[in-house]
């Protein structure tokens, strides 16, 4: 036990307070670090400039969690309906490209979606004559980028109270009058909305602090934070505000996680204080 | 009482409601597999051409064989996916049984074994590179082995922690009891029950390794000094669309999906015992 | 007397599932008012049957008319039946109130109205005081008040009961037994009631019909087809009875020992044909009178009080199994008998029944 403890504190928890620390120091006039307390870096990360970037990280992560789920949501509905036997191999199936290379996944798109790629030549087939849409480098091929990565992901986590469902709750649902998509609505979603927080939650937490895909699909040069914290450490050579941009990152994340802890608190809480009501 | 009736099947919805199941399914199977059967289609194309097809070959695969680096990228992905493998499965491992047999499950320990698995790449990326430079470590192989292990350790721990859940800690005793040691009890009673959750662990451990790219790019130095095969790829793929990069996408996908399907295979296996 | 009215009549319905029969041919007509039992061996295909009548399932053949009107292909939210299921399946994520005010929101009734409606039937069901609680925090008593109230509250022409005892005690049991008839009899709906316990159908139903893979056997009052089972599987099936194995005769049926079991013969008997003779246990009587038409001799092997009855266990030469005899204790106390005598069992032509082997 002591080992592994060990190596995770030595190798994850120092070096994660070193950029805690680094956050507070001041930029260097040649790239440096100068050991001088500050609180500017923060600041800068207020500044429109970067705020805006902020947004943007948050737009494009949740357009792609909510485009996600939604499919995610189906896949896993339709696995979950399908006979049982074949159950196993379909989920199998759903996930299998999320364990290939994350690089090559997104590299595919590039495939995909570059001027003379299969899109291009799909719509020439239907006779389209234009110039060919520029598809990507664009915020769409990056939200398809991660909507693509992280389905699969999805998928499971829906699929699994889905799957767990009782279907004599539907049906009685419907014995009492109501019609599918009432019980959808009203059953069904109800009982699966931890799933779908588990999903969502994944994938706006990958997503927002994502570097590979707005790198490769984005057109932007900064288009969302990983971007902007790579180019402080690689390139800007400004690592106390890099540090100080990772730790945004880092407190979004865990607000995200405890915003879904609380939610799933408060529905245990509120059995709790229906039992107790009715002791008292 | 548990219904023993099987949870509604397609077969007993309605034609309609069927149909739009199977084309949901049909629609998502597509989004998901159309990407890489181009991708690999264009691996085995005659012509240099990225989209257009010309002809069957394997032309592409063969230029690979010639390519020193990407030969030498992949010996060091090797290299470095093997040695955190084997340091993170056994630390891992110990660390599950460590956890369950004692029974304490403090927040702050979930907490540490938890955030490998969910903190951005990038963030953990930054930390190691100024850990490392500020520490005036000569940055290479070595230590992304040490980055890697960080992760992999994590993820076999859960594995073998899944599996530990349903361990009957009381046959250790009763082993115990008929007089062997510690470490017999170990070898012969523990090990063989969670085995096949350890494997699966390392090879899971050993994929996401092979498969990591941005922390080993951050603590290899930045990419100044040992490149592994995903830094290779990226630094290809940011220079375009090459066959060649087709060919390689295609044998990495294929070794990691043979790994996950042996994994998978085991973890089945720990299902059905 | 009027003539009851038929309120479902189900027509040669069939259900299969890939190669398995669940339902095969059954026609059955479902009185109102009435308390109907449902009843035989577990994958008979009660459940099925009660499924196509709530509409989950729709017979591969065969009609089901509901005031005349067939509702075999019509969606489950369309038909004015409700079922209570095996499982309950209360909505685990509503409380009580919500679970039973439920199906009169999909009815789209004016809340003052839905709230006077599910106040009224939650207090028939004493469930008031768990209203708020959700189905998690309920015992299996109260889970089953709960899903009686959430289907009743619809005022169904037809109420479907899946096994709604399944999960209880015994003790339990018998009190819910009570109770549902005292319901039915106050909320005046018809009731089918599915079970594998032939007591509980004894005791609750106005009539009952017994199934065997997928096929109806018989359909009748409770004491119709106690006394006078179609054949020889449900006078097997419901209550205990003693058989006598060999070939029917005239008059009755000679065992493999050459003794002579008298009776009435069905007509489709041929004399020479295989055939069982049977008698309930409570019929026999000990130390029988001369004149008495079968009377035989044996070893008693086990004695068990059960409350006020005696039941022996007597060995004979008539069968292999041993003789179940029930009397009662006020007779055994007048005449007490012990394990290891020999004594005389008789009973009458009467109570004979006789069926093909
Ligand atoms: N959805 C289904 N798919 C395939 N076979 C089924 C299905 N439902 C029922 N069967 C089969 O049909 C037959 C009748 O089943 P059913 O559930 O109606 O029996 P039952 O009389 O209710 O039994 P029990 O007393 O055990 O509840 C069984 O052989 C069962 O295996
Ligand atoms: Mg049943």
């Amino acid at each position: 036990m002591a080992p592994a403890l060990a190596w995770l504190t030595a190798l994850m928890v120092v070096p994660c307070a070193l950029v805690l620390a680094l956050a507070f120091f001041r930029r260097g006039t040649y790239g440096g670090i100068e050991y001088t307390f500050t609180l500017e870096n923060f600041g800068l990360v207020f500044d429109p400039l970067y705020a805006g970037i902020f947004l943007n990280s948050a737009r494009i992560a949740g357009t792609a969690t909510l485009i996600a789920v939604v499919i995610g949501y189906a896949a896993a509905y339709a696995i979950a309906a399908a006979p049982r036997r074949l159950q196993p191999v379909l989920l199998f199936f759903a996930v299998l490209p999320f364990w290939s290379n994350y690089l090559i996944r997104t590299y595919a798109w590039i495939v995909l979606l570059n001027r003379e790629g299969l899109v291009t030549q799909l719509l020439r087939w239907f006779g389209y004559t234009g110039e060919p849409p520029s598809m990507l480098y664009t915020e769409g091929a990056v939200i398809a980028g991660l909507v693509y990565n992280y389905l699969p992901f999805v998928i499971l986590a829906c699929y699994a109270p889905l799957s767990r469902l009782n279907p004599e709750l539907a049906e009685a649902s419907r014995d009492l009058g109501a019609s599918a998509l009432t019980t959808f609505r009203r059953v069904i979603l109800p009982l699966t909305v931890p799933g779908i927080a588990a999903g969502a939650v994944f994938v706006f937490v990958l997503s927002i602090g994502n570097f590979v895909t707005p790198a490769l699909l984005g057109g932007g040069r900064f288009q969302m934070i990983g971007n902007l914290v790579y180019d402080q450490f690689l390139t800007a050579n400004d690592w106390p505000f890099g540090a100080a941009l990772a730790m945004a990152l880092i407190v979004i994340m865990l607000l995200v996680l405890m915003a879904q802890a609380i939610a799933a608190d408060r529905a245990s809480g509120h059995a709790a204080e229906a039992r107790s009501n009715a002791d008292g | 009482m548990l219904p023993k009736r099987e949870a509604t099947p397609m077969a007993e919805r309605s034609p309609a409601t069927r149909r739009t199941l199977w084309l949901v399914l049909s629609l998502v199977f597509a989004f998901l597999y159309i990407p890489i059967a181009v991708l690999v289609a264009l691996s085995f194309n005659e012509g240099g051409l990225p989209t257009a097809w010309s002809g069957f070959s394997l032309k592409w695969y063969a230029s690979l064989t010639g390519n020193s680096e990407i030969l030498s990228a992949a010996l060091n992905t090797l290299i470095v996916a093997l040695v955190s493998t084997a340091i993170a499965t056994l630390l891992g491992t110990l660390l599950a049984i460590g956890i369950e047999m004692r029974r304490q499950y403090g927040k702050g320990l979930e907490a540490l074994i938890f955030a490998p698995m969910i903190i951005p790449d990038i963030v953990l990326a930054i930390a190691l590179l100024s850990f490392f430079s500020m520490l005036n470590i000569t940055m290479g192989l070595h230590t992304i082995i040490l980055a890697h292990v960080v992760f992999n350790l994590a993820f076999v721990c859960s594995v073998v922690r899944a599996r530990l859940k349903s361990f009957d800690w009381s046959i250790t005793e009763a082993s115990a009891d008929l007089g062997a040691s510690a470490l017999t009890t170990f070898r012969r009673v523990t090990l063989p029950v969670i085995l096949p959750a350890v494997v699966a662990g390392a090879l899971l451990a050993f994929t996401l390794s092979v498969d990591e790219f941005i922390i080993a790019f951050f603590a290899a130095g930045a990419g100044r000094a040992s490149t592994t095969l995903p830094m290779q790829i990226y630094a290809m793929i940011r220079f375009g669309i090459t066959p060649e990069i087709n060919a390689l996408a295609s044998i990495v996908m294929a070794v990691s999906i043979t790994a996950l399907t042996l994994s998978q295979r085991l973890n089945r296996g720990v299902i059905g015992q | 007397m009027s003539e009851p009215r038929t309120l479902l009549a189900i027509d040669k319905v069939s259900k299969n599932f890939g190669r398995v029969t669940a339902v095969d041919g059954i026609s059955l007509d479902i009185r109102e008012n009435e308390f109907f039992a449902l009843l035989g061996p577990s994958g008979c295909g009660k459940t099925t049957l009660l499924r196509m009548l709530a509409g989950f399932e729709t017979p591969n053949d065969g009609r089901i008319l509901l005031d005349g009107r067939d509702i075999a292909r019509t969606p489950p939210n369309k038909r004015p039946v409700n079922l209570m299921f095996q499982s309950y399946a209360l909505f685990p994520h509503m409380s009580v109130r919500a679970n039973v005010s439920y199906g009169l929101e999909m009815e789209r009734l004016p809340a003052a109205e839905i709230r006077s409606r599910v106040d009224a039937i939650l207090s028939t069901t004493e469930l008031v005081p768990f209203a708020d609680r959700k189905p998690e925090q309920l015992s299996g008593g109260q889970k089953q008040r709960v899903a009686l109230a959430r289907a009743l509250i619809k005022r169904p022409r037809l109420l479907l009961l899946d096994e709604p005892l399944g999960a209880l005690d015994k003790k339990l049991r018998g009190a819910m037994q009570l109770e549902l008839k005292r319901l039915q009899h106050e909320v005046g709906i018809t009731f089918v009631i599915v079970t594998h316990d032939q007591e509980e159908s004894l005791v609750m139903a106005d009539r009952m019909a017994v199934l065997k893979d997928g096929k109806l056997l018989q359909c009748d009052t409770p004491h119709a087809v106690y006394e006078h089972p179609a054949d020889r599987f449900v006078a097997d099936f419901i209550g205990v009875m003693n058989f006598v194995p060999g070939k029917a005769t005239t008059d009755g049926v000679v065992a493999a020992n050459g003794a002579r079991i008298t009776g009435k013969v069905p007509a489709t008997l041929l004399p020479g044909a295989s055939a069982v003779a049977s008698v309930r246990p409570e019929r026999i009587r000990l130390f029988p009178e001369a004149q008495t038409a079968n009377r035989i001799s044996g070893t008693v092997e086990a004695l068990a009080y059960q409350g006020l009855d005696l039941q022996l266990h007597v060995r004979t030469a008539l069968s292999p199994k041993p003789f179940l005899v029930r009397v009662t204790a006020d007779a055994a106390d007048r005449r007490p008998v012990s394990a290891g005598d020999t004594i005389e069992l008789g009973w009458d032509a009467a109570d004979v029944r006789i069926f093909k082997d």
